[in-house]
């Protein structure tokens, strides 16, 4: 009995340590545009496709987390294979800017997008925006809040949920900071802490809610769209309710582009067709469509019904991608026992 | 006289006249084979790559700015956090794996054999499927309680599956000794055979603090707050890598202070049989009265690790409407993570024979740091040890870079250790003297090794190569990061799936997951000895 197990494992291991050498065979045709994508491959797949089409060459795409990616391309520094960097929030895309690996984009490209959702450096720019809102279950919930500074009153103690590790929410607090200040932010905190239920992302918190196992979640609003393609609009319980403008709950977070440096110059030219491509009206439809969020670049409106219109939310008045205050706010959760 | 394993000439001659010499074989400060002690060392460099990567990157903004990190109050709240959860994780495995071990391996337990395969399945469970399945059915575990159920019942099987190996390969003539000399069949188990699983039970033990100690996908959906979070929230929070590196250096510091008490509850105890003639197989205890109980207990751990996620995927499919499969997809997948999985099973379990036999057969500072260096990735975070390869890579090996052999290693350097504690218990348990036969009588160390040492711990060496490639299977983090452009895995699936709301979608992938994992352990199944 040894002996064959001995040399069957031995044949095994041989084979096994050949078959990747075999497969690393038939390599495709190069491609012209590497793509880093720290968006989910089932929510900007399809637009890749198209993108593909319109450049006529190979996109390559290597989907992770935004956050792991950017370290990623920190750590391969001009030895990078990637000529574009998607990323899911401002804060991935303002670590590799201060690093001064983002490439400065085309005026053009930046001038379709308000300032306020773009790099101040020129060298990232926001695609389409997500807003935070207020998700309620409507059996447990007459009137949800139309203020953030409602959920820390005593009457909804342990009725919120909240997902403290999620980047969308670190930047609301950043907001509040920067609208209301240091003080009032941290005063905040601790009611919501005293009041809150923290959940791991807003998935989490979205399906509390839809359990009634809370009342109340602060998430972003195209987390309920999500849950409404998987499951059903009748088989949710939870709805989402629009924060009063100007709350600072009411926060937009924006997803975006940015062009690394270190691409060589065919690259770098397809990286800036692609930005170009994905500002169009065309790929800035396929973000209000497909993944319900609100399209940056001027001239194109979301047809999603519900949707309040853009203008009516409340503007971020801080730079979303600068780094030293998103590290201010995760100290000041930490210190409050959050994270 | 000759050294067995080196030919070196021993330095301790007297020990050849004393009764215990086949016992204590293993002596200090003896120098091991260059066939064994080169690629132990080149897999002992391989491992320690990570560290090289943590030293640049922790002390990229001079030393003070790392002890900062590292002296916070959060950091002293974090390790305690992390060192409870170890302690509670690997009691409870310690418990599962030793008595499912003797259960399936030694009692009349009924359908023995189907049980030794189910046992080993909850290992194919990602830490975070479980967590999740857990949460969704009771939200009031989350925190300590539901981070240590999980964790306990996707880690036993790194208990289980050496001591069963051991429990195999334990010759029942000394527990028959003990009861023919008057000792219970309770007596016996506690005073003789327990000591022999020893080492197979400490070796998996300390596999399953480090795998806690590394946790992620568990403690992060539970929100228990550990050292691993920490370093993962320097990443996704502020972006920032020193913090990370510092951090990890003290996760490194802390593995090297459990393998050095590991090695510290070893003892001198030598456990291979030293008489003529092989081991008969065990008879079977009969369970009598307990059958039932029994029964129960490997049912309800099966059912909780095993059957309980399975059913949630099940639920998944039925609720959700994103499960537009297609079973061509999937096959593919199936078949690229099975391949990436034996290549990277294959390479940690080559290097992990030299490191596990030195471990085994020599005492010497030299080996015990070997020994060290080779877990010195195991208790790092997977983004870590990822984001360690591709700074060398880019830097010294580019044409690997984002290619298959490059993530092949990165399932080495990570899993190294999993296989050479595997490999370490089984040498331990073959008869040094054999090989001291195969060397008089003019073996070279290598053909000793290759036709004495390697197929008497062949079942235990087989046993850590499936464990490594169960946890190759599902490995997240540093697949993302290296894998080839375009190529995906079961586990990166699961991940696309879940991570955009996809549940239905994401089942058939962590079912194929968890069934493709039976397939090794059948395999073991079938090749007991």
């Amino acid at each position: 009995m040894r002996r064959p197990l001995a040399r069957s494992l031995t044949a095994l291991a041989a084979a096994a340590l050949i078959s990747p050498l075999l497969a690393g065979c038939g390599s495709d045709e190069p491609a012209g545009l590497v793509i880093y994508s720290g968006r989910n491959e089932k929510l900007v797949g399809s637009l890749i496709d198209k993108l593909e089409e319109s450049l006529d060459t190979r996109v390559e795409v290597r989907y992770g987390g935004s956050a792991e990616l950017s370290a990623q391309l920190l750590e391969e520094g001009d030895a990078t294979e990637a000529g574009l960097f998607l990323s899911q929030d401002a804060g991935a895309l303002g670590a590799l800017s201060k690093e001064g690996r983002l490439a400065p984009l085309p005026q053009t490209a930046l001038e379709k997008v308000e300032p306020a959702y773009r790099g101040a450096a020129g060298d990232w720019v926001g695609l389409s925006g997500r807003v935070r809102v207020i998700a309620y279950h409507p059996d447990k919930v007459a009137t949800p809040p139309d203020s953030v500074h409602e959920v820390v009153k005593p009457e909804w103690k342990g009725k919120v949920g909240y997902a403290p590790t999620n980047a969308s929410f670190q930047s609301f607090v950043t907001g509040m900071r920067v609208l209301e200040g240091d003080d009032a932010t941290r005063t905040w905190l601790k009611g919501l802490k005293a009041n809150g239920k923290p959940y791991e992302n807003n998935l989490a918190v979205m399906d509390a809610v839809d359990s009634g196992e809370v009342s109340l979640g602060l998430v972003n609003h195209y987390y309920w769209y999500e849950r409404v393609a998987e499951k059903g609009e009748d088989e949710l319980d939870v709805r989402i309710h629009y924060l009063a403008k100007s709350d600072p709950g009411g926060l937009v977070n924006v997803a975006g582009v940015g062009m690394l440096k270190g691409a060589d110059a065919e690259q770098s030219a397809y990286a800036r067709k692609a930005v170009d491509f994905l500002l169009s009206a065309e790929s800035q439809r396929y973000f209000a469509d497909k993944t319900k969020e609100y399209p940056l670049a001027a001239g194109v409106t979301s047809d999603v019904k519900d949707l309040p219109p853009f203008e009516s939310l409340t503007k971020p008045e801080i730079d979303l991608g600068e780094l030293d205050s998103l590290k201010d706010t995760l100290a000041m959760l930490q210190d409050v026992g959050m994270v | 006289m000759t050294d067995p394993t080196t030919g070196h000439s021993a330095d301790r001659p007297a020990a050849a006249a004393t009764p215990l010499a086949g016992r204590r074989r293993v002596a200090a400060g003896r120098r091991p084979s260059p066939v064994l002690l080169v690629p132990a060392c080149a897999a002992a460099l391989l491992a320690v790559l990570p560290l090289g990567y943590l030293a640049v990157r922790a002390l990229e903004r001079g030393p003070a700015y790392a002890w900062d990190v590292i002296a916070d109050d959060r950091t002293a709240l974090l390790l305690g956090h992390s060192l409870g959860l170890t302690a509670a994780v690997v009691l409870g495995c310690l418990v599962l794996g030793v008595s499912l071990a003797w259960l399936t391996v030694r009692t009349a337990l009924p359908g023995a054999r189907i049980w030794s395969v189910l046992v080993t399945l909850p290992l194919a469970v990602p830490s975070y499927v479980a967590a999740f399945t857990w949460l969704s059915a009771a939200p009031g575990l989350a925190g300590f309680t539901g981070s240590a159920l999980t964790l306990t019942l996707v880690s036993f099987p790194y208990v289980y599956l050496p001591v069963a190996a051991a429990l195999r390969r334990t010759d029942p003539a000394q527990e028959e000794v003990s009861r023919s000399l008057g000792h219970g069949r309770v007596r016996t188990f506690l005073r003789v055979t327990l000591p022999q699983l020893r080492p197979a039970a400490a070796g998996g033990g300390l596999l399953v603090a480090l795998y806690v100690l590394s946790d992620f996908g568990a403690v992060s959906l539970m929100r228990y707050d550990t050292f691993t979070r920490g370093i993962y929230t320097s990443y996704r929070a502020s972006f920032d890598r020193t913090p990370a590196a510092a951090l990890s250096a003290v996760l490194v510091l802390m593995t090297v202070a459990l393998v050095a008490a590991e090695t510290r509850t070893r003892g001198r105890a030598g456990h291979a049989r030293t008489g003529t003639g092989t081991a008969r197989p065990a008879e079977p205890a009969p369970l009598g009265r307990l059958r039932l109980p029994a029964l129960g207990w490997c049912g309800a751990v099966v059912a909780l690790a095993v059957g309980f996620p399975l059913a949630t995927l099940g639920y998944w499919l039925a609720v959700g409407n994103s499960a537009t499969w297609d079973p061509g997809t999937l096959a593919d997948t199936s078949l690229t993570t099975l391949g990436t999985a034996a290549a990277g099973a294959a390479l940690t379990t080559l290097l992990a024979l030299p490191v596990g036999v030195i471990a085994a057969r020599h005492r010497g500072r030299g080996a015990r740091l070997l020994e060290q260096a080779a877990y010195a990735g195991h208790a790092l975070p997977g983004i870590t040890v990822a984001l360690a390869l591709v700074f060398f890579a880019v830097r010294y090996a580019r044409p690997l870079y984002q290619e298959l052999p490059l993530l092949v290693c990165a399932y080495a350097v990570l899993f190294l250790p999993v296989a050479a504690a595997a490999t370490r218990a089984a040498v331990l348990q073959a008869p040094p003297v054999l090989e001291d036969v195969a060397r008089s009588l003019g073996r070279s160390p290598l053909a000793v090794l290759r036709t004495v040492t390697v197929p008497l711990a062949a079942p235990g060496v087989a046993a850590g190569a499936a464990l490594t490639f169960v946890v190759c299977m599902k490995e997240l983090p540093a697949t993302l990061l290296l894998r080839p452009t375009g190529m995906d895995t079961l586990a990166t699936r699961l991940w696309t799936e879940t991570g955009a709301g996809s549940f239905a979608a994401a089942a058939p992938y962590a079912a194929a997951l968890i069934l493709l994992a039976a397939v090794p352990s059948y395999l073991l199944g079938r090749h007991r000895t």
